[in-house]
């Protein structure tokens, strides 16, 4: 199925701005450990728009906005003020106040906003089909200007929320980072972290504001917290974060869009709300992120312990071949492991035998050495009993790369430590 | 059910809903309502104090698609997908998978419980947004109308019936009843964890059953207030509660009690009045039962608390007064007037309100500390002594600080008047024995 101009320039233009201003606020809102204040906003502006409706009559965007607004702020003071008189946690706090203010605008859209357009159900889940555009249907036949004119206005406060949005954290980066970092030292440096916390929840009310008609606003939260989420599963640095954020909000954008109709199509169904798709992809996005992150990946760190725990074997097992020798005993030659065949494949047993080569013998006498070096440290040092240092001792060998430097050259056991005395 | 008509037969009507006179099913639904709350309250308790209230509201959110998900599946077996237990069953297994996927976040990313929550309430509501998208063509659904459904959203009280009052009940004496039974455990538990754990009891149980009732509560709580504002349920009569004690009993009681009283108004109100969803209803009673209690509570109250605060600020300044006209007595060999200009000075040099002054002056005298004279004022016997007690602390208080404490002599005075105010008598005296015998020792 082919993308028309007419039918999706306009909705798939407002996903995407949408988007953008989200995952650009959501980074620092993830970061300060306040993501549920998304929550808490998206659900009370609500009165907010309804009350500036009730006393304008007006929909337009800078009513709207300025309703928003004073209802995004109203909900941080009130959040403020309960968790300080009422000693509750930020979380039940926030319920307080927007479960109570979403109440207060559900009820005033039934008692005294009814029959107008404004009705929860939009708000809620968004109306991007609604945006569709009496154009040309081929996109060959599309001209900037004629865009810029047919532009519903919609369009233009998701343009402006946007930009501003871009501008806020380019121009305030610097603080914003340490604000979310440090705040209590942002604020000795001489800017108010405080200031800066109202002035990013106002800049969220109106991202909520600017976004409800093109995503609803419940799936806003979605929009806010998730990119910023998977960026986080994806790198440590912010710059690279924010930028990681917008890239999986706009890729969910798109691909939300067009399969909220492209995938029921090929099933020969009806398409389905392309809002509620986006969500559905970001959290697609967020598990593949879990699972697959370079580094902090379920699958990666699953790669790494398998990794250690297989150079954790091949020590153990060089370890207990040289004990052997160095007892003169020999070792079976019946043993079979993989852990044995990994060690002959790499040259450190002679192949027809349980036997150390001259590369294994220096690698065991390696781990040995740490070993004893270790149960020295912990009998000298840290005055453990002779019988308990062994096990301690035996994982620290593993995972420690340096090695307590002196030595006495015989472990608390009696045992001489491989590569001292004899050098 | 009812019907706009003058005031009087307004008022009838709201004495009739009241006094359950008003019908069969507005009685249902009013004892369903206030059962509903009294659950909800007492195990809000439990999800306050284990820090999980907004846990609750990722639940409340995430069954949206259980429900479509077992319209769905009832249809597909050759139902009309309008049966309540099926819908709920539906939702209380994705409140579990929701939990269980906040869990799994928590475990195996680095994301913090706040982002955690608002992804599973954001994502699950997103792919409950777009089943019910889908369930709107009849081609889907095999003509099953998905009618109702999107009551979950905001909740149709209006739709109980005796069986769901009978439900309800069930569920608040559920509720009530694992609470006294577990009562010690779960106290422990909530307030901490780790000693419980020590203590061998199985945290992990208790949390499950915890989550478990929250799951029950919520699912219950979806016919009647929809699933957006059911969080409230759980949210506003602990918070409130915690407002007027600090001891736990109490506090499930008065929890309990709020739920209840709030569920049974709000129904009431939203049977009376006409197009008053009962959800909300029910939540803005709760709002107000919290505001006032934000208000009156005697001791974490606001106007409590800020009458503490200003009798606070009154004593110091009083103390502080009493202390400088003794200075000034000392000072001036035994002059007691205090001339008008001398108390402007000292009013200025602390900066009280214009409001302050007559309060801290009238005070003293009320207190008998101090009379007033034609110039001025002047200490009374009983004040002299005051003000003397009051100096003498002050410079107790400096020695100490310099000797024991290593202040700076310069950043001394500024100390001692915070804290010689707040001292009791006992530790002053505490504090004079222990320096005379260091300052014995020493010399």
């Amino acid at each position: 199925m082919m993308l028309s101009p007419a039918l999706d320039l306009f909705p798939l233009l407002a996903a995407i701005l949408a988007a953008v201003c989200c995952a650009l606020l959501g980074n620092f809102l993830v970061l300060r450990r306040i993501s549920l204040m998304g929550d808490a906003m998206s659900h009370s502006v609500l009165p907010g728009l309804v009350i500036a409706f009730l006393i304008t009559g007006s929909r337009s965007a800078p009513v709207m906005f300025v309703g928003a607004a004073l209802a995004g702020i109203a909900t941080v003071v009130l959040v403020e003020l309960i968790k300080r008189l009422g000693r509750v946690e930020p979380g039940a706090a926030m319920g307080v106040v927007f479960s109570v203010l979403f109440a207060l605008g559900v009820l005033l859209i039934e008692r005294a906003a009814r029959n107008t357009e404004l009705d929860a159900d939009c708000v809620l889940h968004g109306q991007l089909e609604s945006l569709v555009w009496d154009g040309p249907s081929s996109w060959s036949a599309l001209g900037l200007s004629e865009v810029i004119q047919a532009a519903p206005p919609s369009i233009w406060t998701l343009v402006i929320t946007c930009v501003l949005a871009i501008l806020l954290v380019v121009v305030l980066f610097k603080e914003l980072r340490l604000a979310a970092f440090d705040p209590a030292f942002g604020t000795s440096q001489g800017f108010s972290a405080t200031a800066l916390h109202y002035v990013l929840m106002v800049f969220v009310a109106g991202a909520t504001v600017a976004a409800f008609e093109a995503v609803g606003s419940i799936l806003v939260i979605a929009m806010l917290i998730v990119p910023a989420s998977i960026a986080r599963l994806l790198t440590d640095r912010l710059a690279s974060q924010i930028m990681v954020s917008v890239v999986a909000a706009i890729a969910a954008a798109v691909s939300g869009y067009i399969g909220s109709f492209a995938i029921p199509d090929a099933l020969g169904v009806t398409e389905v709300n392309a809002a509620g798709s986006m969500t559905v992809v970001l959290g697609l996005i967020l598990v593949a992120a879990a699972a697959l992150g370079p580094r902090y990946g379920v699958l990666a760190s699953i790669v790494r312990r398998g990794r250690m725990a297989r150079r954790i074997a091949l020590d153990n097992l060089l370890a207990s071949v040289f004990r052997a020798e160095e007892r003169g005993r020999s070792v079976s030659a019946a043993v079979r492991s993989s852990t044995l065949a990994r060690a002959r494949r790499r040259g450190f047993v002679k192949p027809d035998a349980v036997e150390l080569t001259e590369t294994g013998r220096a690698a065991a006498a390696a781990v040995v050495r740490r070993h004893r070096m270790w149960e020295s440290y912990l009998v000298d040092e840290a005055g453990l009993a002779q019988d308990h240092v062994h096990a301690p001792a035996e994982q620290l060998e593993h995972l420690m790369d340096t090695t307590p430097n002196e030595s006495t050259g015989r472990d608390p056991h009696g045992r001489p430590i491989p590569g001292t005395s004899s050098d | 059910m009812s019907t706009t008509g003058s005031q009087p037969g307004l008022v009838r009507e709201a004495v009739e809903v009241l006094t359950f006179q008003a019908g069969y099913n507005t009685n249902a639904v009013l004892a369903g309502s206030a059962m509903l709350g009294l659950a909800a309250g007492v195990v809000g308790v439990l999800a306050l104090l284990r820090r999980r209230s907004l846990v609750a509201d990722a639940i409340g959110h995430a069954t949206l698609p259980g429900v479509v998900a077992a319209f769905l599946v009832a249809v597909a077996l050759g139902g009309t997908g309008r049966s309540l237990p099926v819908l709920l069953l539906g939702a209380a297994i994705n409140g579990m998978a929701a939990v269980g996927c906040i869990f799994a976040i928590l475990r195996y990313t680095r994301l913090r419980e706040d982002a955690a929550i608002g992804i599973v309430l954001g994502v699950f509501f997103g792919v409950g947004v777009v089943m019910l998208s889908y369930v709107q063509d009849p081609a889907n659904t095999g003509g099953a109308s998905p009618a109702g459904l999107h009551h979950f959203i905001y909740g149709q009280t209006a739709a109980m019936r005796a069986g769901d009052a009978m439900f309800m009940a069930v569920l608040a004496v559920v509720a009530v009843a694992v609470v006294l039974t577990l009562f010690k455990e779960l106290a422990l538990g909530a307030f901490n964890a780790d000693f419980a754990r020590v203590l061998g009891y199985h945290v992990g149980v208790l949390d499950a059953i915890v989550l478990g009732l929250i799951v029950l509560v919520t699912v219950a709580g979806l016919q009647a207030v929809g699933l957006i504002l059911v969080v409230a349920l759980l949210v506003i009569p602990p918070v409130t509660a915690r407002l007027w004690t600090d001891r736990l009993v109490p506090l499930v009681f008065i929890a309990g009690v709020v739920g209840l009283c709030t569920g049974f108004v709000g129904a009431a109100v939203s049977a009376v009045l006409p197009r008053t969803p009962a959800g909300s209803v029910i939540v803005l009673c709760g709002g107000a039962v919290f505001v006032l209690s934000l208000l009156v509570a005697p001791r974490h109250g606001a106007i409590a608390t800020a009458g503490r605060r200003i009798a606070q600020r009154l004593r110091i300044a009083g103390d502080h007064f009493l202390e400088a006209a003794y200075e000034h007595r000392v000072s001036r060999r035994g002059e007691t007037a205090i001339p008008q200009r001398t108390v402007d000075a000292m009013q200025r040099l602390w900066g009280w309100p214009v409001w302050m002054r007559p309060l801290v002056l009238g005070g003293l005298q009320r207190r008998g500390l101090m009379r007033r004279t034609e110039a001025g004022f002047e200490l009374t016997e009983p004040g002299i002594a005051s003000g003397a007690r009051i100096a003498r602390n002050h410079r107790l208080w400096e020695q100490y600080l310099l000797r024991y404490a290593d202040i700076a002599p310069g950043h001394v005075d500024w100390s001692t008047d915070m804290v010689e105010h707040v001292l009791s008598p006992e530790l002053v005296a505490e504090l004079e024995a222990a320096l005379a015998d260091g300052g014995s020792e020493n010399t």
